[in-house]
């Protein structure tokens, strides 16, 4: 086994006078979808977010290719590597669809192949490439969101709820998208509520609970495991 | 009987006219406020002087306050000491004029121009500076706490008037407009003074360039980006403490600018006034919507029309007027003329 792309040490954070993560300890491995499940406040958005250096933890480490990344400030950890697609997508809403994806482009110029993938991943984009981003869709917006993260190259992407909200349609549209760009040998981390669509793209579980890492392991075991996803998360999820 | 199927093809509906020139509608505010001081103003010479007149000060407040609805905008930061800036400008300007006495005094319009080009320059070179020094001392420890902010910046606001009075002494100091400058021209029977016309000018070439900036350029563009969720400016890789840093240290030199001009405008300076102007700032930040450069050009424009009108027509509703124009823009657009998107 490779090192892994990410790895988190006994990380702390906490947000205003609240402690909210209490000591996380997991491993992305290189290549793949680990995938970052829990309860609705276990402390997921607040896990890749200090990550991405938004929050910072007052305890633990952080390791991005071996390197720790704690303390560094969100530009210079987007730099060293890692895209970010936010729970609220974090769309630029006056600016056009354009500008938003030139704006991820560090030197204000998209690589023509790149921009290739996201057009044929996401026609949508071609057809509003002029517009405010602020009159997209919802599904519109996420893939903007996605498509901004993946202008650069990234060691590893953090993407939260991507399906949050999004019709069936869109959701598979992501999801064929998502799939690609793993295909390609791409390293994520991902936040999914929609079982279905986890296990589609997963290969790797945490399950968060109260700001700690309660179970890691393959999707598969978890997927096959009905009694485990309901000790886990709570939910009976659906078999299929 | 009908034989023919119904059409179910969707129908694209336009908006009505009305809706589709809503956003339109503050663009529009200028120029029929103008052709409403032609109606109510008897005299179209008088009325075409009031108006050059209006556009002139708002030219000049724009200038001054363009660049603190970007400070509020892009670091939600607001600063009552922008006025020291405005005074701080005046001051250096005029020094560097009186300075150069034979320049502006020659009736040459190239070394009047030069003479007021340096002193421009060495009016928004010391406000820069300061401007990068008040962000580091005053501001920096403040960010995320308005009550601070205003607490805090007006003690610096106070700090840079006394100053003033330290450097340049209690009194206020006179200062002519160079030899080519004075006067007025006559166009249609009414009095245009030159100086008023240069500063529309001026107020123009400032606005324009700031847009190109901001729409044009990366930037500008990160800029924009910044005033509506900086925290994924950031994410995507940028610095924006510096961005931040950039845009208030041209905030800075842009009052700078407009204090000098407000100089030549008054013909006479003091070390509080910079304050009096930041009312007509505030009121103009405000009813643009705070963080548009587009919005605070048209709100300046307004103020000043509306200032310069009612001082003519009722002389008595001028010191409200331009708070009853901010409560009936407020009214109207409670975000401002041109609302600017906020993340969260
Ligand atoms: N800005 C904040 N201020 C105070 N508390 C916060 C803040 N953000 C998150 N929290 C708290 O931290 C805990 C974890 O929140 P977080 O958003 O990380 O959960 P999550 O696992 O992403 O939940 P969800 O599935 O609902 O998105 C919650 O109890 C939440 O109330
Ligand atoms: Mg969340």
């Amino acid at each position: 086994m490779s090192d892994p792309i990410l790895r988190l040490t006994g990380v702390k954070t906490d947000i205003a006078q609240y402690h909210i993560l209490h000591g996380v300890d997991f491993e992305v491995p290189r290549g793949g979808v680990t995938m970052l499940l829990g309860r609705n406040g276990a402390g997921k958005t607040t896990t890749l977010r200090t990550i991405m250096g938004l929050w910072k933890p007052h305890a633990g480490e952080i390791r991005l290719d071996g390197a720790p990344i704690q303390g560094l400030s969100p530009a210079q950890i987007a730099r060293r590597g890692i895209g970010f697609v936010p729970e609220d997508m974090g769309i630029f809403s006056d600016l056009t669809v354009e500008e938003n994806i030139r704006l991820a482009a560090l030197d204000g110029h998209p690589i023509p192949e790149r921009l290739d993938w996201i057009f044929g991943a996401f026609p949508a984009l071609r057809t509003f490439w002029k517009s405010a981003a602020g009159t997209l869709s919802g599904g519109q917006k996420q893939m903007l969101s996605v498509a901004r993260a993946v202008v650069e190259d990234r060691e590893l992407y953090l993407i939260d709820e991507p399906s949050k909200g999004l019709a069936p349609a869109i959701v598979a549209t992501l999801a064929r998208a998502l799939k690609d760009l793993k295909n390609r040998g791409a390293s994520i981390l991902m936040v999914e509520q929609n079982f279905s669509l986890a296990r589609a793209l997963g290969d790797h579980v945490a399950v968060m609970d109260d700001g700690r890492i309660v179970w890691t392991g393959a999707m598969a075991e978890l997927a096959g495991d009905t009694g485990l996803q309901e000790r886990l998360m709570g939910l009976k999820m659906e078999q299929a | 009987m009908t034989d023919t199927a119904p059409t179910h093809a969707p129908k694209m509906t336009k908006l009505p006219l009305s809706e589709r020139l809503k956003p339109w509608l503050p663009v529009l505010l200028v120029p029929v406020l103008i052709v409403l001081g032609f109606a109510l103003i008897p005299s179209p010479s008088s009325w075409l002087t009031l108006t050059v007149s209006g556009l002139a000060m708002g030219m000049m407040i724009f200038v001054i306050a363009s660049g603190m609805t970007l400070v509020f905008g892009l670091m939600d930061v607001i600063n009552f000491g922008h006025g020291a800036f405005i005074s701080f400008g005046a001051f250096v300007g005029t020094t560097v004029l009186l300075a150069l006495a034979s320049m502006t005094g020659a009736p040459s319009l190239m070394l009047n121009l030069l003479a007021v080009a340096l002193a421009v320059l060495a009016a928004m070179a010391v406000t820069g500076a300061l401007g990068w020094g008040f962000e580091r001392v005053i501001v920096r420890p403040v960010y995320g706490s308005h009550l601070k902010q205003i607490l805090v910046t007006m003690g610096g606001l106070i700090v840079a008037e006394q100053l003033i009075y330290v450097i340049w002494g209690g009194q206020e100091i006179v200062i002519a407009r160079p030899e080519t400058l004075k006067g007025a021209i006559t166009f249609a029977g009414a009095a245009l003074e030159k100086y008023r016309l240069v500063a529309v000018g001026v107020g123009l070439i400032v606005f324009l360039s700031l847009r190109a900036v901001l729409r044009r350029t990366k930037l500008g563009l990160i800029v924009r980006a910044g005033v509506e969720n900086p925290e994924m400016v950031q994410a995507l890789g940028y610095n924006i403490t510096r961005v931040f840093v950039g845009v208030f240290v041209a905030g800075s030199a842009l009052a700078g600018l407009g204090g000098v001009m407000w100089a030549l405008y008054q013909e006479i300076i003091t070390a509080h006034m910079g304050n009096e102007i930041m009312i007509l700032v505030f009121i103009v930040v405000i009813i643009g919507g705070l963080g548009s450069v587009e919005g605070c050009f048209i709100g300046a424009l307004t103020v000043g029309l509306v200032q310069n009108y009612a001082a003519f027509l009722e002389p008595k509703l001028a010191l409200i007027s331009n708070i009853a124009l901010m409560v009936a823009i407020l009214m109207w657009r409670p975000m401002g003329m041109v609302p600017v998107v906020k993340a969260k």
